[in-house]
């Protein structure tokens, strides 16, 4: 399956910036269906980039972060051609894990 | 916001809350750990903060204190936002030593969106897309050197994004 995260590190030798795009519902448990019944809630709970070992950011979500969840941030330090590793995991325990190449 | 107003709700539900406690205890039932909710609150996911309906409550279960408006923190958000489902959302702030950034929405059922963990190194600025159920107050939360700032806006939302 292909991964569920997308990733985009750009390090400009002083600061790497990360852009990353995540296909998740996010269903926050109050909405409701077609028939009007509840969507139990299910969204990513807690979002981690780690670089060389260390977490250099870490999301913790809950239902109100909107569908395919997309964040920004930066860092400093990050060398070109470097691995960011990514993983979530949501309220479900299901969980996923991506490691891009800083560019 | 009105600050003053806000703690008295705050210590007013944590009143209630306590009674309800006792009562649970009476019942035989254990609640949950206030103190050590509130001290694992830097390494684990803040469960309870985001259970709180109320945004004063929710800043109290995910930081145990309350935040000062600031003018270091700065906001980027739509005035009005067409689509509740999806608005974007940016903070930043020249304060240092920079530990936390957390967005929450006083109108929505849950009012804490999402909360940031800014290790060393890393810059105190942060973009996300969040949901709003309707127009409201969007707070941006940030904990620096050990205390909290914060700076709020109305966003009008046309379309609401958490259903009904």
């Amino acid at each position: 399956m292909a991964s569920s995260i997308r990733v985009r590190a750009t390090s400009n030798g002083d600061t790497t910036e990360v852009q990353a795009l995540i296909q998740h519902p996010m269903d926050s448990g109050f909405v409701k269906d077609a028939k009007g019944e509840i969507i139990p809630p299910h969204f990513i709970q807690v979002l981690t980039f780690e670089y060389d070992g260390k977490p250099v950011f870490v999301a913790d979500w809950g239902g109100g972060v909107s569908k395919d969840p997309y964040v920004k941030f930066a860092f400093k330090g990050g060398k070109k051609g470097d691995d960011l590793k990514v993983s979530w995991v949501d309220n479900k325990g299901a969980t996923d894990t991506t490691t891009a190449k800083i560019q | 916001m009105n600050i003053t107003t806000s703690e008295f709700l705050a210590n007013r539900r944590l009143v209630l809350k306590g009674a309800g406690i006792a009562a649970l205890i009476g019942l035989g039932v254990i609640p949950f750990d206030v103190p050590r909710a509130l001290a694992a609150a830097n390494d684990k996911y803040p469960e309870e903060a985001f259970k709180q309906k109320n945004e004063a409550d929710a800043i109290k279960a995910l930081y145990g204190k309350t935040a000062e408006t600031s003018d270091k923190v700065k906001m980027d958000a739509p005035e009005i936002a067409e689509n509740g489902a999806v608005v974007p959302i940016s903070a930043t702030t020249t304060l240092s030593d920079v530990t936390s950034i957390s967005f929450l929405v006083s109108e929505n059922p849950i009012s804490l969106i999402a909360s940031y963990k800014i290790p060393a190194g890393t810059l105190p600025s942060v973009a996300n897309r969040i949901k709003m159920a309707k127009t409201s107050n969007v707070t941006v939360i940030v904990e620096a050197g050990g205390k909290l700032y914060s700076a709020s806006k109305e966003i009008k939302v046309t379309v609401g994004g958490c259903g009904g």
